[in-house]
């Protein structure tokens, strides 16, 4: 019982490391698809993030400064997606497929170039990486018995970003829900003609969206590069963006229902690397790329209408014409 | 006094503003390789050398160009009727399982002339297949289409991952691979093919697949431009309740457009499988897909364009991979970059350079009211 005990807490201590980048895109992506633009992109944004944190980590030694560059790499190329979905009313979705594209191999051709590794970037110390923290009172609270245990196994010692990403959850909820910026960006996203109506600018409302998100995506990068691991690896990001685009769907586009699709996800991919090879009774063995897919196959699932229904931003893909 | 107001002639439209929107992105391309501090010019040099400066490069390039014809057709297809098919990636993984499934299960009992058939009528059937599902949702349940072909390519990666690994694989063998066909069952190389004629050239990849691609070509062509069903393509994906006041069904069209798809993405395992490797093996279709978006987007959906974007994107993969081995600060990666930025100039920001062309061209040809 003990074990098993032991077991479940260090399952959910990797949910929560697996599921921060997850978060912090599904939250950036929340910001840009209700304001109406479709983020295919995450995923470019996010390994753009990574690999910047990487670099000037490298470069620097200092984490703090690859976090900033992440986000300016990752904001700047939000602000491309923006130029062309929201300036030039192109297509939203090529425009995503275009910067995963081009940062999947820009990441590599400028790695290689610039370290010499092959397209990686060199290892980095303890120092110049976001490492685990140990919360304060783990050793008094450790000593009670079950809840200091999950305090001390799973909720203590983890990287600064992955607190950042559970704190992005309720901050995205309070700002999509409570604040005035928030209210417009949900009417933008609904009926653009509205908002423009009532005398303000869609285009900048819809740049600050895409904006933020570029700037979670940085965090979600950081937290890949330099806190989940040592150094930036060529394609890190492992198709994760789309992982958290699926979670953000599944959530109905909702922050704290998107966080839970984030977790559940996270479970699924923690649970898949501890069942690997394992008989399970009755069933035998899962294959590890079922549960691997699961995520994939539970969003075409729900978006079938077969539990509940997925109703996306009304808006949302459709360039905004001012009439004139 | 306001500019009265011009239209663009066609010939500027379809010839001038996409060559304008590559140029933009090979400049782009030109400042990462200045970035990476190595000399533009001198790597396009290597690249054309590299891609059309001999035998082998040039059947190479080929064998590219006829993937990216297959992907690219696929993609315009779905274009056509407003869908936009980001699945070719997936469509082509399943394309080869269904032209493996059907070689590995008869090559033993049936005489190779008749396999070679039904390897593409599976390879076709099951891109179809793949993409079948993601229409039906489309047409039917009002799923967004890209969302769900975009979940598709990580199901079949994982599907394929699992059959390799555990079920098709060959016990014993360390890589992930069925065992090779049997022996006919396959497509002949053009080397050998030409060597019939008693003309000689250089051993490649090369295969008639290119053959079956053209053929493909005019097929698209005349399906989409001289059917009934191609004009009920067009009409979903230019005006929905157009279609519907026609008497056109939305819902059957989008389905039937999307298993064309498919299909045509799925005949990239005809070049890869049945052309090249004689057996079924992993990440066999890896990024072809996604160079047909980058293809259709150039080619303008067009038959005739697709073909000459492929051909380009052909030397782009064959000289990349020669400007890895001549430039070693230059990867191969290059190429995507570049695919990328094709996507984003001719795509996503495909009306930037109106204005611009617009502008030099009424500079140019004064407007006959002036000219009066």
């Amino acid at each position: 019982m003990e074990d098993l005990f032991v077991l479940v807490l260090r399952t959910f201590d990797a949910m929560l490391r697996v599921a921060t980048p997850l978060i912090f895109c599904a939250m950036a992506g929340l910001f840009s698809e209700r304001s109406g633009i479709v983020d295919i992109g995450l995923e470019g944004k996010m390994l753009a993030g990574a690999f910047a944190a990487g670099a000037i980590a490298a470069v620097t030694g200092n984490a703090w400064a690859a976090l900033l560059v992440a986000v300016m790499v990752s904001m700047s190329l939000a602000l491309v997606h923006g130029f062309a979905s929201i300036t030039h009313r192109g297509d939203q979705v090529i425009s995503g497929v275009a910067i995963n594209l081009s940062v999947a191999g820009l990441t590599v051709v400028l790695g290689n170039a610039w370290f010499r590794q092959g397209g990686q970037t060199p290892t980095l110390g303890a120092e110049a990486r976001f490492m685990p923290i140990t919360l304060p009172g783990v050793e008094t609270i450790g000593a009670i018995p079950i809840f200091g245990t999950i305090y001390a196994e799973s909720i203590s010692g983890h990287s600064l970003l992955v607190y950042l990403a559970l704190a992005a959850v309720p901050l995205t909820a309070w700002v999509v829900y409570k604040t005035r910026f928030g209210l417009r960006l949900r009417a933008v996203g609904e009926n653009p003609a509205a908002v423009d109506t009532a005398g303000i600018s869609v285009t900048w409302l819809r740049y600050r969206a895409v904006m933020i998100c570029g700037a979670l995506c940085g965090f979600a990068g950081t937290f890949l590069a330099i806190g989940q691991n040592a150094s930036f690896v060529r394609d890190m990001s492992a198709g994760q963006g789309y992982i958290a685009l699926a979670a953000l769907i599944f959530g109905k586009w909702r922050p704290w229902t998107a966080f839970g699709a984030c977790l559940i996800f996270g479970l699924l991919d923690a649970v898949a690397i501890r069942l690997q090879g394992v008989e399970l009774p009755f069933i035998g063995e899962v294959p590890v790329q079922l549960i691997q897919a699961l995520p994939y196959i539970l969003t075409v699932v729900l978006l079938a209408g077969f539990i509940g229904r997925a109703v996306a931003p009304k808006a949302i893909g459709v360039p905004y014409v001012k009439e004139r | 006094m306001s500019a009265p107001h011009r239209e663009l002639p066609t010939w500027v439209d379809i010839g001038v503003t996409p060559i304008v929107n590559i140029f933009l992105a090979l400049i782009a391309a030109g400042v990462v390789v200045l970035i990476v501090g190595e000399n533009p010019i001198e790597a396009v040099q290597v690249l054309v050398r590299g891609a059309i400066g001999y035998d082998e490069g040039i059947g190479y390039t080929l064998y590219y160009t006829t993937n990216f014809i297959f992907t690219g057709l696929a993609v315009a297809v779905a274009f056509h009727c407003g869908l936009f098919n980001i699945g070719g990636e997936g469509q082509a993984y399943i394309g080869g399982l269904g032209l493996a499934l059907m070689a590995l299960a008869f090559d033993s009992i049936l005489p190779a002339l008749l396999v070679i058939p039904l390897t593409i009528v599976g390879a076709a059937a099951a891109g179809a297949a793949w993409a079948a599902v993601p229409a039906y949702l489309q047409a039917y349940r009002g799923s967004h289409i890209v969302i769900t072909t975009i979940m598709f390519n990580f199901i079949a990666a994982a599907l394929m991952v699992y059959l390799l690994v555990n079920v098709m694989g060959q016990p014993g063998n360390m890589s992930p691979e069925t065992r090779p066909f049997a022996d006919g069952v396959s497509l002949p190389f053009m080397h050998e093919f030409l060597g019939l004629f008693g003309i000689d050239i250089t051993r490649t990849p090369l295969n008639l697949s290119i053959v079956w691609a053209l053929l493909c070509c005019v097929f698209v062509y005349f399906f989409i431009w001289r059917t009934r069903w191609g004009y009920a393509v067009r009409t979903v994906g230019s005006n929905e309740p157009a279609a519907v006041y026609g008497g056109i069904d939305p819902k059957k069209t989008i389905f039937m457009a999307m298993c064309i798809s498919g299909a045509l993405a799925g005949f990239v395992g005809v070049n890869v499988i049945l052309g090249e490797q004689h057996r079924l093996l992993l990440n066999f279709a890896a990024g072809y897909g996604f160079t047909g978006i980058a293809v259709a987007l150039m080619g303008r959906n067009h038959p005739f364009g697709i073909v000459l974007a492929s051909l380009l994107f052909g030397m782009l993969y064959q000289g990349g991979a020669e400007i890895a081995f001549e430039i070693p600060t230059i990867t191969r990666e290059m190429v995507t970059v570049l695919q990328g930025l094709v996507i984003l100039f001719s795509g996503a920001l495909a009306y930037m350079s109106r204005p611009w062309v617009e502008a030099v061209y009424f500079a140019l040809t004064p407007s006959k009211q002036q000219a009066a």
